[in-house]
């Protein structure tokens, strides 16, 4: 039976997946404890998504005291719809209109870090090129045909699909080698990237706004389980005394 | 004052009595191992999941519109509402890992087997009771996987034929799932199946103290009357009930020598629980799939829908036959097989221990396919994926059936008179 348990433990570690994407996705280094960095993703949020996208879960104060700005000075500066500090992070974008005007509604992004990830979020925003054939003048290469133009364009420029004459097989051939910015954005290309990792800390925040405290309260969990299995253990071991 | 509370409350009714014949004079084999951590660990599940669901019920609204939204409600408004709502998630699979566990171990040690087939029957209706129980209420949080994994399970009923199409439209009260579903499953969830479930476990645990517990080594600690000298009985004071008919052997009472020994599981169950509840609360999008972070959308089929990953080993089972009916009958006759083991194993021998070699790979080939199955119904189904998925399929049912012919005259090794270890 030893044996049995034997195997089907090793059995398991080559059982357990990962579901790889299609695409390949750059890795968001995000540190949810940097302050500034999520202060700097909501600023660029409210500025850039809040229009169309809404945060229909997530309230205002909450989102202030969370990433630590005071909340006159959130209201004063991020709090563009809805006047009282506990409103719901909402636009008006009617939704009947917004699927015609868009081919779908602009889905609420409270928790797109959970449905898509990090790193897709992080990889999808640095993504949009120049595609003249797309109804906004712009295509992603994460999301094929997206629905929505390129809204941090005015910080990041308008990229380019970049080709490059490469030797594979003995043969010249045109290679895809990424995008390129044309300059004309507000950002360099460094910058730009750590807006969009400020603006993907942000989301993942709000995807779980309690996930530091979870892990804060988990590390007391198991510093009390540890002193209960070890006392248990011990009454055992004394209890047991008895059977022979 | 506490002695005359209790002689008052035993004139009345059977305090004293029930916990001797139940806990304290309860006479438990002295060997289980790690395998018979089990059984109360579903117990503390089943308190846990009833407990924060009732506090869960207090913040959920059960209706299309407002569901998904009250979730989130109570994740982020609610004080500590995301910790009641990671416990009852959590709950849920921790739930199905000590069941399978549990009925792994009751087939490693022939459980099932004669005089304990009733209590084997009530193990099984628990088990298809937890799992109608844990569909509605995957339900109920009306994201993306909830409504498209019930579609697909519930359109499996349609599959039956002439009754199929009004079977389904029966279920969902409604032509597709709606509000009208939720609400009915949300009744289900909360009140009719818990208290199903509750019942089954009373009784599962009544059949057990009946016949009494077996143990790795699969054979009974009650001797025939006047067979033990009294030095070797043991020194512990067990119920008349259990000594009137049968000496004793090798037994220790359940309370305190199993309580102290089940709180060291406990705490060590605790530690991979609360793990995921505080550091891994999706566990890699298998307790909580990305989907079902998006509000259920009737118009839009998310791409790859998978159940939970405990109903995959059937879902493999179900997507490996070309035929929809036939992998429906085929579906249920997996489960229908467990709970035929007791008669489908005509060996004497219990224990694995002591049965042939053929029974122990017969029994791994078993385990090993059920997690293969598992993992592939978690995975699109490719061709090869379902060609794999078709092959482990037959060693499922292959271990029932090889099981029926070899055991009737299978080479045991020769059983000990007393408890080993």
């Amino acid at each position: 039976m030893k044996k049995l348990l034997v195997a089907l433990v090793t059995l398991l570690p080559t059982l357990v997946f990962a579901a790889g994407p299609s695409v390949h996705l750059d890795k968001a280094n995000i540190d949810l404890t940097d302050k500034a960095s999520l202060q700097r993703g909501a600023q660029l949020f409210m500025n850039y998504c809040l229009g169309c996208h809404q945060m229909q879960y997530q309230r205002y104060n909450s989102t202030f005291e969370d990433i630590g700005v005071p909340l006159e000075l959130g209201q004063e500066n991020l709090q563009f719809t809805g006047d009282k500090a506990g409103d719901l992070i909402t636009n008006n974008m009617p939704a009947e209109k917004a699927a015609s005007w868009f081919g779908n509604p602009p889905p609420d992004l409270t928790m797109v870090s959970r449905v898509r990830g990090k790193d897709w979020i992080y990889t999808y925003l640095r993504s949009f090129y120049r595609d003249d054939s797309r109804p906004f003048g712009v295509n992603n290469v994460v999301f094929p045909n997206v629905g929505m133009p390129h809204v941090l364009q005015e910080l990041q420029g308008l990229p380019e699909r970049t080709h490059e004459e490469r030797m594979i097989d003995g043969e010249m051939k045109d290679v895809y080698v990424g995008l390129k910015s044309d300059g004309t954005g507000a950002l360099s290309a460094g910058e730009y990237d750590q807006a969009v990792l400020d603006l993907t800390n942000f989301l993942v925040y709000t995807g779980e706004p309690m996930k530091l405290e979870r892990t804060r309260i988990g590390w007391f969990v198991f510093g009390f389980l540890l002193v209960f299995t070890l006392l248990a253990w011990f009454l055992k071991k004394e209890f047991w005394k008895d059977v022979k | 004052m506490f002695k005359r509370f209790v002689e008052w409350m035993d004139a009345r009714i059977p305090m004293t009595k029930t916990w001797n014949i139940h806990l304290a004079q309860y006479p438990a084999p002295k060997n289980f191992n790690f395998w018979y951590v089990f059984g109360v660990l579903a117990m503390l599940v089943l308190v846990n999941q009833i407990l924060t669901g009732v506090w869960l019920t207090m913040n959920y609204v059960p209706s299309s519109e407002g569901a998904f939204a009250s979730v989130e409600y109570i994740m982020r408004d609610i004080e500590y509402g995301w910790l009641l709502r990671y416990m009852h998630s959590t709950g849920a699979s921790a739930f199905f890992v000590v069941v399978y566990l549990h009925m792994f171990r009751g087939m490693m040690y022939g459980s099932y087997q004669k005089p304990r087939e009733l209590l084997w029957i009530f193990g099984m209706l628990i088990f298809l009771v937890l799992m109608a129980e844990a569909f509605m209420g995957y339900l109920l949080p009306w994201g993306q996987m909830s409504y498209w994994g019930a579609q697909v399970i519930i359109s499996l009923f349609g599959a039956i034929p002439f009754v199929g199409d009004d079977l389904t439209l029966w279920i969902r009260g409604d032509y597709v799932i709606s509000g009208a579903t939720l609400n009915r499953f949300f009744a289900l969830h909360v009140i009719a199946l818990p208290l199903v479930l509750v019942i089954l476990v009373f009784l599962h645990i009544i059949a057990l103290h009946e016949v009494g517990s077996n143990n790795p080594d699969g054979i009974e600690v009650k001797k025939k009357k006047g067979t033990v000298d009294d030095a070797e009985k043991p020194k512990f004071k067990f119920h008349e009930r259990f000594t009137k008919k049968y000496d004793i052997v090798d037994a220790i009472p359940f309370y305190p020598y199993y309580i102290v020994k089940d709180l060291v599981a406990i705490g060590i169950f605790l530690f991979a629980f609360c793990y995921v509840i505080f550091f891994n609360p999706e566990m890699g999008g298998f307790f909580l799939e990305p989907p079902n972070f998006e509000p259920a959308n009737p118009l839009k089929t998310p791409e790859h829908i998978a159940p939970v990953w405990y109903f995959t080993p059937f879902y493999a089972i179900l997507r490996a036959v070309p035929d929809k009916l036939f992998g429906v009958i085929l579906m249920f006759a997996a489960i229908v097989m467990l709970a035929l083991l007791p008669w489908l194993d005509r060996c004497k021998v219990r224990s694995v221990r002591f049965r042939s070699a053929l029974h122990k790979v017969n029994l791994t080939v078993f385990a090993i396919s059920f997690i293969v199955l598992g993992y592939l119904g978690t995975q699109p189904a490719t061709p090869t994926a379902t060609r794999i998925a078709q092959i482990f399929t037959l060693l499922y049912f292959g271990f029932f059936i090889l099981l029926w012919f070899y055991s009737k005259r299978e080479k045991t090794k020769p059983l000990p008179e007393r408890l080993t270890s």
